[in-house]
C-alpha cells in the first residue's frame, strides 16, 4: 500500500526517484559541491552524499539567494536533483525553481523528512489538485 | 479593469499594464519577467503585484554558470526599447576583482564569463554598483518603501534598520523587478507578516563585529526559517551601521531571516507592544557564554591559518580605516584580504587607507566577494584551507568551499596574520 502525503504548493513536472532524506536545511551554494554533484558541508547531515537524480526531502530553505541561479545552472549541467521536497521554503527556492522548471513541493501538516524513508522510491507530482509526494 | 493570472494556486491579479506585459506588449523580456513573476506569486500565495522603487541583483558568474551568462546574453540582445529596465537596477558583487585576479589565482575563463555577463547587463540598462552595502553607500530605502533586492545582506538590513519592504528576491527575480518596476505583494509587503514570531532576550550586547555575527547566528538557528521574525530585547545601546551589518547578515545567513527587530532601537518596534502579536510567543534567552561558544566551536582544533579574509559583507570605509590602524608597523606574513565596495575603494585610495594595508603586506579587493569569487577554486589554486575572518556570515558558507574556518575578532585575525598565521600568538 502507498502512502501519500499532501502539500500546500508545488511547481515542476511529475518524477518519480529514490529520496535522499533528513532532517535538515538546504542552500545550493551552502552545502552542495556543484561539481562533483555531492553535499560538501561538513556539518550537513548528508555531507558527502551524491544527490544527482534524488528527491531531496529536506527540512527548511537556509542560507542566501545564489541558489535563485544554482538550480538553472545545475539543471543545464545535469549535476541537479531530481525534485526538492521541504517542510518550509523561502522564496528563493520559488525562484529558482520557476527559472529552471525544477520540481518542488513543500508545506505539509506533519514533518516530511520523518515521514519518508531514506532511499524510499517515491512520486512526486506538483500537477496534481493537490501536490503530492507518495511512497510508491 | 482587472483580471485574474492563470493560476492552479491563489490567484494573482492583473491589472491593464500587467495584463499587456504579459500579453507582450512590452517585448519578451518583459513577457517573460511577468509571467515568472506570476509563477512565484502564485506559489507564494500573493494577491496582486506591488510596485518596487529599485531592484538588486545578485549575479556573479559562479552562481550563474555559463547557461545563466548565456540566458542573460539571449536578453541582452533584444532591440534596446525591449531590453531596458524600467526603475533603477543595481548589482550585488562580481566574482572578481579584475585588477587582483591574477593575485587571487584566478583564471581567465572566470573573468571571460564575468566579462560576458557585465556586458549583458550594461545592455539590460543595470547600474553595475557590484556591492553588498548599497544600503551604506549608494541609496538607502526609507521606512515603507517597498524594494526588491537581492543579498540577504541588504534585504535584513533594509527591512528592519531603515523599515523598507523587500522579500529575498534571487537574481532571475529582482531582474524580473527591474524589467516590470513592481514584484508579487507577499511576505514582507505585508503587514501581517512583519510581526514577531519569537522573542529573544539578549542578556550581554555585543561589543566586537565578530560577537554582533555571532549573536546573529545564535538568533539564526532559533528562528529556523525564512518565516520567522526574532524581536530581540536588552540590547543596552544602539548598535552602529557596521555593527547591524554584520549582525543581520549572519542573522540572514544562518536563519535565511529576512528581519529582525530591536525593540526601542529598530523603527517598527519602539516598544515591544508594536511587533508582539496577542498571545503566546516563543521565548529565548541569549548569554554572554552563548556567544562566546558559537565562535569557541568554530576555533576549536584550528591554530593556524593559511590566509584572513575581511568580506562578507564588504567593509565599509569605517572598517577600512580600522583595519589599517592594526595593520600600521606591522607585517602580514599570509595573505590578508580586505574586500570591500567600489564605492568605498576610491575613498580609500585618497585617504591612502589602501595604500596603509597593502603596505602591511594586505591586499585590498574592490567590487568582489571571496566567496562568490570561486572560492573553492581560489583554495585549490592558493592551497588554502583554513581561514580566519570576523564575519559570521563568510563562516557559515565557507566550509561547503572545503575551507576550515576560525570566527575571531578583526584584531586577532590582524594578530594571526602578522604571526604566520598562528591564532592566539
Amino acid at each position: 500500500m502507498s502512502r501519500i502525503f499532501h502539500a500546500a504548493a508545488g511547481m515542476g513536472a511529475k518524477v518519480q526517484a529514490p529520496a535522499l532524506v533528513a532532517k535538515d536545511g538546504f542552500s545550493a551554494r551552502y552545502d552542495l559541491d556543484r561539481i562533483r554533484g555531492v553535499f560538501s558541508r561538513p556539518q550537513h547531515k548528508l555531507a558527502g552524499e551524491n544527490y544527482v537524480g534524488r528527491v531531496l526531502v529536506l527540512d527548511a530553505a537556509k542560507g542566501g539567494v545564489a541558489t535563485a541561479w544554482m538550480l538553472h545552472d545545475m539543471k543545464a549541467r545535469g549535476v541537479v536533483p531530481a525534485a526538492l521536497v521541504l517542510n518550509a521554503i523561502n522564496p528563493i527556492m520559488v525562484q529558482g525553481a520557476a527559472l529552471a522548471g525544477f520540481t518542488m513541493i513543500s508545506g505539509f501538516d506533519q514533518d516530511i523528512t520523518q515521514a519518508i524513508p531514506n532511499g524510499a522510491l517515491v512520486e512526486v507530482d506538483p500537477t496534481a489538485e493537490r501536490p503530492f509526494i507518495r511512497i510508491v | 479593469m482587472l483580471d485574474i493570472g492563470q493560476t492552479r494556486g491563489r490567484a494573482v491579479r492583473l491589472n491593464d499594464e500587467e495584463q499587456a506585459m504579459r500579453a507582450g506588449e512590452f517585448g519578451p523580456a518583459t513577457q517573460w519577467a511577468i509571467e515568472h513573476q506570476i509563477g512565484v506569486g502564485r506559489y507564494l500565495g500573493a494577491a496582486d503585484f506591488v510596485p518596487v522603487s529599485q531592484a538588486h541583483i545578485m549575479a556573479d558568474t559562479e552562481s550563474l554558470g555559463v547557461a545563466g551568462v548565456e540566458w542573460l546574453e539571449h536578453w541582452a540582445r533584444l532591440p534596446e526599447a525591449q531590453r531596458r529596465v524600467r526603475i533603477p537596477t543595481i548589482t550585488d558583487p562580481r566574482g572578481t576583482d579584475f585588477a587582483a585576479a591574477h593575485r587571487l589565482k584566478q583564471q581567465s575563463w572566470m573573468l571571460d564569463l564575468e566579462r560576458r555577463a557585465i556586458r549583458a547587463f550594461e545592455a539590460l540598462g543595470i547600474l553595475m554598483t557590484d556591492t553588498c552595502i548599497n544600503y551604506q553607500t549608494i541609496m538607502p530605502p526609507v521606512r515603507g518603501e517597498h524594494v526588491a533586492y537581492g543579498d540577504t545582506g541588504v534585504v535584513i538590513y533594509c527591512n528592519s534598520v531603515c523599515g523598507a519592504r523587500s522579500n529575498f528576491e534571487g537574481g532571475p527575480s529582482a531582474l524580473s523587478a527591474g524589467l516590470t518596476g513592481r514584484t508579487p505583494r507577499y511576505g514582507y509587503h505585508l503587514d501581517a507578516h512583519r510581526r514577531a514570531t519569537l522573542l529573544v532576550q539578549v542578556a550581554a550586547t555585543p561589543r566586537d563585529l565578530n560577537d554582533w555575527g555571532a549573536l546573529g547566528g545564535i538568533v539564526g538557528r532559533l528562528a529556523g526559517d525564512y518565516w520567522q521574525v526574532p524581536a530581540l530585547v536588552g540590547i543596552d545601546r544602539v548598535p552602529g551601521s557596521d555593527e547591524m551589518k554584520h549582525f543581520g547578515a549572519a542573522l540572514a545567513s544562518y536563519g535565511s531571516v529576512a528581519l529582525f527587530h530591536m525593540v526601542g532601537i529598530t523603527p517598527e518596534a519602539q516598544r515591544l507592544d508594536d511587533v508582539i502579536p496577542d498571545g503566546e510567543i516563543r521565548t529565548h534567552d541569549v548569554a554572554a557564554h552563548d556567544i562566546r561558544a558559537f565562535q569557541a566551536a568554530y576555533a576549536q582544533q584550528i591554530d593556524k591559518v593559511d590566509l584572513v579574509v575581511f568580506s562578507a559583507p564588504q567593509l565599509s570605509l569605517v572598517e577600512m580605516r580600522q583595519l589599517a590602524g592594526l595593520l600600521d608597523g606591522r607585517r602580514a606574513d599570509i595573505p590578508l584580504l580586505a574586500v570591500t565596495s567600489p564605492q568605498v575603494k576610491p575613498d580609500a585610495d585618497r585617504m591612502g587607507l589602501t595604500a596603509r594595508i597593502e603596505a602591511a603586506g594586505g591586499t585590498v579587493l574592490s567590487g568582489m566577494c571571496f566567496y562568490q569569487s570561486y572560492a573553492r577554486e581560489m583554495a585549490e589554486a592558493n592551497g588554502w584551507q583554513r581561514l580566519a575572518t570576523n564575519s559570521a556570515k563568510l563562516t557559515n558558507i565557507i566550509g561547503g568551499y572545503g575551507y576550515r574556518p576560525a570566527l575571531l575578532s578583526m584584531e586577532a585575525c590582524v594578530a594571526a596574520a602578522c604571526a604566520g598565521g598562528r591564532i592566539g600568538a
